[in-house]
């Protein structure tokens, strides 16, 4: 139970990190709103899975000590999630791309049997449901723009593509969480992500890649080297002065 | 406020002689403490200096954005994190609405910000000092946020409409970024010995150039009477600047941190602190692009202009596209 609650709220913290990044540095200032709104968004779902998570663990561990004192092998996100930012096009990619498995996943754990990974998903859904709607909308507007836009949302999603398949890979946790009713196994949502998927790239104009290769490791700690630029900087502060309380 | 040494007219205020009639009766209506709007007539002088002002902070706000969001990766816990993304949002939102009400004088925003990015615009010389330590986001919404409320709670009666009902909204949303900023400096200055020095640094840093945000002492400001007389400035600089020293020195001493200016007194019979004023040549030399932090902004913004180039393109070729098939 504890691994699975890290699963869910490592990507949320990792991706609400990455989209953080961005304050102050988007194309146009209602993309500076936008996304800020969306990383609060994430971190504050950051601090319900994984206060629920240290809950559990029962070890007197907060969302705080979980997010700021593991190292990477610890982190169980998917590795889509921590991608580096690059140039807007790989931003909203990914951000699509979580959305779309995102939304479906946190509407199947509404009706999880245990009720307070069910309490906490009823609290993301209508989030993640806004945020799907918008990067949808960009995903379509930008790959049916300009010929640069186009080409930049293609190869965003094709430098992307190695990294969706992880998400619906099932092992023995899954297979534990299934059974006991609390999450459906990852592999129940392939099916419906691709029929999603494919609707809104055909309106995009862009072009699913064919290449079913998928990169794993993530949600079992092996992680790719930019987790660890990355915890550098976002836990430095807890590292270097650890007695303090901020 | 976040605006500086705004460029007025450049003549003295006109006598009531030498205003022609159209005039007297527009100063008649600020005189009488009426709203101006949009479609209403106004001086050509008004409508420019209101331009300056009100884009130098919308400026301010954008470029605001920089020196906090240089801590948001880096936010200690959760909670401060996601506290600190709201205010920058927030920010990013005061810009939004402060375009919006120079747009409604006749500029548009993108005219605005290429003035910015090419730099002949300015925007507050606060933003052009580094944000060095986590203790200075707790300093820049104590201090920093405090100061333009002190001039944001006056610019309420404004005379301008639009602006006025922009300052009333945003000083909402300002009042509690300044309770965010002093509730980091509370926890560093009552933390370890590192967080307490970090705390009286930041506040030894920003507390000068945050008495230079309300502008040159009023003898030398030379843009002032001809703003005050239109009510597009309600508060001349040296009041802002007393009313800030006023309300934060016992803010110091509650935090138990030393006031940065060793000749600050409180004058028991006006009530009111004697004050060092800051090195005004420094001041200066920020507007003129020689602070800490000029080019790097400059170039932030330029930057993230010019890499989303592209991105506004397509939306906007995507809007055309979709216009041409529904016609």
């Amino acid at each position: 139970m504890f691994e699975f609650l890290l699963r869910m709220g490592d990507n949320t913290l990792v991706l609400g990190h990455r989209v953080s990044e961005w304050c102050g540095h988007a194309p146009v200032l209602e993309e500076d709103i936008a996304l800020a709104n969306i990383a609060l968004d994430l971190i504050g779902q950051t601090r319900l899975w994984l206060g629920l998570a240290g809950e559990v663990e029962g070890q007197g561990r907060d969302a705080d000590a979980l997010a700021f004192r593991r190292d990477a092998w610890d982190f169980r996100n998917l590795l889509l999630v921590e991608r580096p930012n690059r140039d807007f096009g790989h931003t909203l990619m990914r951000q699509f791309l979580f959305d779309l498995w995102h939304l479906d996943r946190l509407a199947d754990l509404c009706r999880s049997a245990d009720e307070r990974v069910a309490g906490i998903a009823k609290k993301c859904v209508k989030e993640a449901d806004y945020h799907l709607e918008r990067s949808k909308d960009l995903i379509i507007r930008l790959g049916d723009g300009t010929d640069e836009s186009h080409a930049r949302m293609q190869a965003a999603l094709e430098a992307l593509w190695p990294y969706v398949g992880e998400m619906f890979t099932d092992d023995a946790l899954d297979m534990e969480m299934a059974d006991k009713g609390i999450a459906p196994l990852p592999s129940a949502q392939r099916a419906r992500f691709g029929a999603a998927l494919n609707g809104v790239l055909s309106q995009a104009m862009l072009t699913r890649p064919e290449s079913d290769f998928a990169r794993q490791g993530g949600r079992t700690g092996t992680h790719s080297e930019d987790l660890g630029h990355m915890l550098a900087t976002m836990q430095f502060l807890q590292r270097a002065y650890p007695d303090a309380r901020w | 406020m976040y605006a500086q040494e705004v460029k007025s007219t450049g003549r003295g205020v006109k006598t009531p002689e030498e205003m022609s009639a159209q005039e007297r009766a527009f100063q008649a209506r600020i005189d009488a403490g009426e709203k101006i709007e949009p479609k209403d007539w106004m001086p050509e002088g008004y409508r420019k200096t209101l331009i300056r002002q009100i884009s130098q902070h919308a400026h301010s706000e954008v470029v605001g954005q920089l020196p906090e969001g240089n801590w948001i990766t880096r936010a200690p816990t959760l909670e401060r994190k996601a506290i600190l993304l709201a205010k920058v949002q927030d920010e990013a939102g005061h810009g939004l609405y402060l375009y919006s009400a120079a747009e409604t004088l006749g500029v548009s925003r993108e005219e605005l910000i290429t003035d910015l990015l090419a730099g002949r615009a300015k925007y507050s010389s606060i933003f052009n000092y580094p944000t060095l330590t986590w203790a200075d986001i707790g300093a820049v919404g104590w201090l920093v946020d405090g100061a333009a409320i002190v001039n944001q709670v006056a610019l309420q009666r404004t005379s301008y409409g639009p602006y006025s009902r922009a300052m009333i909204r945003i000083c909402k949303e300002e009042s509690f970024h300044a309770r965010q900023g002093f509730d980091i400096m509370m926890k560093m200055a009552n933390g370890t010995a590192a967080q307490k020095a970090m705390a009286q640094d930041a506040l030894n840093r920003l507390w000068w150039p945050a008495l230079m945000m309300f502008g040159p002492p009023d003898a030398e400001s030379v843009h002032s009477a001809q703003s005050m007389a239109w009510k597009i400035k309600v508060m001349t600089n040296d009041e802002g600047r007393q009313k800030f020293v006023d309300q934060t020195i016992p803010q110091i001493e509650y935090l138990g941190l030393e006031v940065p200016d060793c000749a600050a007194r409180l004058n028991p019979e006006t009530g009111h602190y004697s004050f060092t004023d800051p090195d005004w040549s420094e001041f200066f030399a920020v507007l003129k692009g020689n602070g800490p932090c000029n080019a790097d902004r400059m170039r932030a913004r330029n930057k993230a202009h010019d890499e989303g180039a592209w991105f506004r393109e397509g939306l906007l070729a995507h809007a055309e596209k979709h216009q041409q098939a529904a016609e």
